[in-house]
């Protein structure tokens, strides 16, 4: 457990870099976020879709597969991955200020 | 006469009927459990297949024989769970109305999900080994093949038995070896994983063994359809990769009953609370095996051992008690290595696979994370076990819960 520099505040991230508490998170931050993952601008594109992420894991307690977003046709698969290439499911839940998903066993 | 009801006879499902066939009072209980099959078969003992080392007659045997006197059995497709009305509707109609619902319909794989993964290449130079069609089919294919480049490739996780494509290369492997073409067969392994294995000592130790065998290793890769027509993986962001043999282990779903009644997530996998085994959306339905949403492996020693913590929770939530059960996320898998050797692993939610000895601490006579003759042994043996012993119910000389006892951190 760290802080760093986001968006001009100092903010708790784990050793990965993901947010401690989603609930300080803000569009500045998600965008200081997704610039240091190589993503820049971050578009309403993006923000559409990690707003749907933080949504869900408000109401379940998990962020929402890359299946479950293609299901719900909130983004296609290869959408998704042109928006946050290499990895979707861990950017978007990183710039979305979400816990590392867990990687299956 | 109060009725429990298990739907689902395969690993699971049988454990807990005879566990709970032991143990309920059968002047208040009735038991039944339903699975559309009549062949019970030693999964496991798929992986040997290909290769020749079984065939299919060394992993069948009929449901019927591990299914204890006075329960009763129903050989029948199901049509639906209604939750709400605590019942089962059975194909042509039949109601099953329940007080406790075990659901341990298993995992499969879906190569449908996978755009041109399902078509003419498949059971031609596209195959599995999940399935015993797969697994034969394989075996005949392997027989004749005169060497090129065999491509493995984990479509998405999670998937039943995540060490047996690892198994799968290291066999192959040695096959090719004993073959004597070798020199002209070329290995790949593609994961969507970020290594080898999802835990990180793991993962090198494995990803070591790659190196050593030969087999190049492709981590991050995420398939996103089959160019069957020019023999090629493309992945969602337009890499690719060739072959000239693919062995795929297809996107894992829950049965289609499990979506039907409205019961899963969007694999038909049932939301389970992780350490009781209760599902989430209802207090008197429990989920066991890999029909669950579980973190931990989908694997039938993690049946087993989910099958005791269960059994304890079945019987306070009978008598209106908490349930004090804990699963951990146990499991125990014996990984064949190739040349008669093998790796044990055992872990759970929280510990990564450690190295040490097995199950005596300090004694062994199984290591940890090492590759030795006793560990092969310690797999071949497993398939007695699992006949005699463990689809009966019987306890075996492993805790539930992981010991840290014997590992080093």
């Amino acid at each position: 457990m760290s802080t760093k520099d986001l968006a001009g505040s100092s903010i708790e991230v784990d050793g990965d870099g993901y947010l401690v508490d989603h609930k300080v998170w803000n569009r500045e931050i998600a965008t200081a976020i997704a610039k240091e993952e190589g993503i820049d601008p971050l578009t309403d594109r993006h923000l559409e879709v990690i707003e749907f992420m933080r949504k869900e894991y408000e109401e379940k307690g998990t962020a929402p597969s890359i299946r479950r977003l293609n299901k719900l046709n909130v983004v296609p698969t290869k959408e998704l991955y042109t928006l946050f290439p290499g990895g979707p499911a861990k950017k978007a839940a990183k710039i979305a200020g979400l816990g590392k998903p867990h990687g299956c066993i | 006469m109060k009725k429990l009801l298990i739907l689902g006879a395969g690993t699971a499902g049988t454990m807990m009927l005879n566990k709970l066939e032991a143990t309920l009072d059968r002047d208040d209980w009735n038991i039944t459990i339903v699975d559309q099959f009549e062949t019970h078969y030693y999964q496991p003992g798929f992986l040997f297949i290909p290769f020749g080392i079984y065939n299919k007659r060394d992993v069948i045997k009929p449901k019927s024989d591990f299914f204890p006197p006075g329960v009763d059995v129903i050989f029948s497709k199901i049509e639906m769970i209604d939750a709400e009305k605590n019942q089962v509707k059975l194909d042509g109609g039949k109601i099953l109305p329940y007080d406790i619902l075990i659901i341990a319909t298993g995992t499969k794989i879906n190569p449908g999900e996978t755009e041109g993964l399902k078509e003419d290449g498949w059971h031609k130079n596209i195959f599995d080994f999940y399935t015993i069609e797969g697994a034969t089919a394989l075996q005949q294919h392997l027989k004749y093949w005169e060497g090129g480049k065999m491509v493995l490739n984990i479509v998405e996780m999670p998937i039943k038995c995540p060490v047996a494509p690892l198994e799968f290369v290291f066999l192959a492997d040695w096959w090719f070896t004993e073959q004597g073409i070798r020199d002209k067969v070329q290995i790949e392994f593609v994961t969507p994983l970020p290594g080898a294995f999802t835990k990180p000592k793991a993962s090198k130790v494995f990803g070591d063994f790659l190196n050593k065998k030969g087999i190049s290793l492709t981590p991050d890769f995420n398939v996103a359809r089959v160019d069957w027509e020019h023999n090629k993986l493309v992945s969602w962001e337009e890499a690719s990769v060739d072959y000239d043999l693919l062995i795929s282990i297809p996107t894992n779903m829950g049965d289609e009953l499990i979506g039907r009644s409205g019961l899963g997530d969007e694999l038909n996998f049932v939301p389970t609370n992780k350490f009781t085994l209760q599902s989430d959306a209802h207090e008197n339905i429990f989920v066991l095996g890999d029909a669950t949403n579980l973190p931990s492996s989908k694997a039938g020693s993690v049946a087993h051992f989910q099958a005791d913590i269960l059994m304890d929770n079945i019987v306070s939530f009978i008598d209106d008690r908490p349930l004090r059960g804990q699963f951990d996320g146990h499991a125990n898998c014996y990984i064949e290595s190739g040349f008669g050797k093998g790796i044990l692993i055992d872990f759970n939610y929280d510990t990564e696979p450690l190295p040490g000895k097995f199950p005596l601490p300090g004694v062994g006579p199984f290591s940890l994370l090492e590759e030795t003759r006793m560990n092969h042994y310690g797999k071949m043996m497993f398939r007695w076990m699992y006949w005699n012993l463990l689809l009966k119910g019987a306890e075996l000389p492993i805790e539930s819960n992981m010991l840290m006892a014997g590992k080093r951190a």
